[in-house]
């Protein structure tokens, strides 16, 4: 890197900083924008109207029409809901990402400066993951003090579990969408892909793949994010063949997603998404 | 310490079957103001974004001090200011954020950040709105917070595509002000034009280009009498303050060195076709005095480098 140089004046080589440290900055700047964005509110907010609706649902139905003990009130609560507020802080924080510095032309602000693409790629990551870890915090602490409030303070680990599995689903879903707003040069364009995407596409597809061609669907994200709400069943389900059809005579395989199957699909999406992404996000040019 | 420098080598840019730039081979050296003159389209924004790693070439490099900016970017860069293509900025950041964020990402020393933003931002006459939102910024508000960023590190290096786009006439003629100061400081400036008069005010030396070809590239007067027809002609408008009879025209003044001819436009004005470069000029210039005929002003007008410009671009069609 730049010697510091004796010799006053503009002439001297500036010391930049590492590029761990211009990652940090990307990071800084990143969060400011967000902290004043309508979309991080919003998304707050529709974290917050969803757990306000569980909440009055609970209440006025009385607890014990959803679960008779802790890990099933979290498994009804968190498990069958966090997906969709990590899905959607994937579309709010990361459907446009890459593509938005293209069409808003601010990413012309920044590449003329001595950093890497990658510290900007990497910087704005991190900062789509906080500001995602933030809401999913709310929506957490929220869950979990309907949880305490009906079933005292004793929290099954399995809730532990499933919110680490959670944060490991953020990851996959961010480095996805991610990679995917780097393919596109249009904000709206690449938003409304990956929503379509995670919205519809990959349960479809999942659904499709597991109950009609009968194939373990194994490399679809959204099935490793079974995990998520598995870890909250007692006992833990698992693959297994029923008699069905019309005839029911026909074996009919019911898939049901492993842990170690869970994490390693999750960890996959995320290191090839994240490594495709940053290339691709090397070679853009900013015509 | 060696002197700044940005070169191309055998640079080219295609887009499909289209050549944006050609084998361009450039290399500028020293502190100086380098105009970039072309007409729309010719290949300067193409030229400017090779050497800021924004478009990867087709063929060639682009070094800065020797370092190549598509393979180490972030070390070619460390002591270059771009502006290219007017960008926009965060619209939720006000300038003194925008600032600090490129003020971090340089390694600018925290003690010094505040002051330098500080300055800047006048220098480009913003302070006014220093600490308001970017996202109501007119263009040409914008346009300045550029240029201030661009400034912000003290580069020795300043890389500036059209950096008057977007402005009133008097913020051009700011922005002109500002890189004929920088000028002062030791800073290779390579700026690119296509006004004429802008490049003609500002710099010392220009690199004409068109359809992605290099034209010439040397000092301003030296491409004025290279290229203008029949060695050079241009027409200097002279001033007087009593009047002039027509046969001190005729005699004295057509036969002094260079001047191909002489006319009196009004009694207290004349015009002289006059060929030869810039020391010739002056002695005309010195011997119009010694003739006492009252000389107040002297205007050689832009017309020959004007002339030389649309022949080159015209030959390249
Ligand atoms: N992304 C692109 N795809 C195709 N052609 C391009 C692209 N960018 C620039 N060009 C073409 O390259 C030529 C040079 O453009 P440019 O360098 O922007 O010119 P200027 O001298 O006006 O800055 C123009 O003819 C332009 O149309
Ligand atoms: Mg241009």
């Amino acid at each position: 890197m730049s010697k510091p140089s004796l010799k006053a004046g503009p002439t001297v080589l500036p010391n930049l900083p590492g590029s761990i440290a211009q990652v940090g900055v990307m990071t800084k700047y990143e969060l400011l924008t967000y902290f004043r964005s309508r979309r991080f509110f919003i998304l707050l907010i529709i974290g917050l109207i969803i757990s306000s609706i569980l909440t009055a649902v609970v209440a006025y139905y009385g607890v014990s029409s959803f679960a008779s003990n802790a890990l099933g009130f979290y498994s009804f609560w968190w498990g069958n809901s966090v997906t969709l507020v990590v899905i959607l802080s994937g579309i709010f924080f990361g459907g446009d990402a890459i593509s938005g510095e293209f069409q808003n032309k601010t990413g012309y602000f920044l590449v003329g400066n001595p950093l890497r693409r990658s510290s900007i790629y990497v910087g704005k990551w991190i900062a789509a993951l906080t500001a995602s870890l933030i809401i999913l915090a709310v929506y957490a602490a929220i869950a979990v003090g309907n949880g305490v409030y009906y079933f005292g303070a004793s929290i099954p680990y399995q809730f532990g579990e499933s919110l680490v599995f959670s944060v490991l689903y953020l990851i996959a879903v961010l480095g996805f969408t991610f990679f995917f707003s780097s393919l596109f040069k249009s904000s709206s364009m690449s938003i409304l892909v990956t929503a379509i995407l995670f919205l519809f596409a990959f349960s479809l597809i999942q659904l499709i793949v597991s109950s009609l061609a009968q194939i373990e669907p194994w490399f679809i994200i959204t099935y490793g994010a079974g995990i998520i709400g598995n870890v909250l069943t007692d006992p833990y389900p698992t693959t297994q063949s029923v008699r069905g059809g019309f005839s029911g005579r026909e074996a009919t395989t019911l898939y049901a997603v492993s842990i170690p199957e869970g994490i390693a699909i999750l960890v996959g999406y995320f290191v090839v998404t994240a490594i495709i992404g940053l290339l691709l996000f090397e070679r853009k040019e900013f015509t | 310490m060696s002197s700044p420098s940005i070169e191309a080598v055998n640079l080219s840019k295609r887009y499909g079957s289209f050549s944006a730039l050609s084998n361009l081979n450039l290399k500028i050296e020293g502190s100086k103001c380098v105009g970039f003159l072309g007409p729309n389209g010719a290949g300067k924004t193409t030229t400017l974004k090779l050497f800021t790693d924004m478009i990867r070439a087709s063929e060639g490099k682009a070094l800065i001090n020797g370092i190549s900016v598509h393979e180490n970017k972030k070390k070619a860069l460390a002591s270059v200011g771009s502006l290219i293509e007017s960008p926009e900025i965060y619209p939720s950041l006000t300038p003194r954020e925008a600032l600090s964020m490129v003020a971090e990402i340089r390694g600018m020393p925290r003690s010094e950040r505040k002051k330098k933003i500080e300055e800047v931002v006048a220098e480009v006459r913003m302070e006014e709105w220093l600490d308001k939102k970017v996202g109501k910024f007119s263009k040409g508000m914008k346009q300045r917070i550029n240029i201030s960023a661009a400034l912000l590190s003290e580069p020795e290096i300043l890389l500036l595509d059209e950096p008057s786009t977007g402005l009133d006439p008097r913020g051009m003629s700011e922005v002109r002000e500002i890189v004929k100061s920088l000028k002062h400081k030791n800073r290779l400036i390579f700026m690119s034009s296509h006004l004429l008069n802008e490049v003609s005010d500002i710099c010392d030396e220009v690199a004409m280009i068109d359809h992605g070809k290099l034209l010439v590239y040397d000092k301003l007067n030296n491409v004025v009498s290279r290229f203008s027809g029949d060695g050079g002609e241009i027409i200097i408008d002279v001033g007087l303050s009593r009047d002039i009879d027509d046969q001190t025209v005729t005699k004295n003044i057509s036969s002094l060195t260079g001047v191909v001819s002489a006319e009196r436009l009004e009694t207290k004005s004349l015009r002289i076709k006059f060929s030869g470069n810039l020391e010739n000029q002056e002695r005309l210039l010195s011997d119009l005095v010694a003739l006492k005929i009252g000389l107040v002003s002297f205007h050689p007008s832009s017309s020959a480098l004007e002339d030389t410009y649309l022949n080159l671009i015209k030959a390249t069609l």
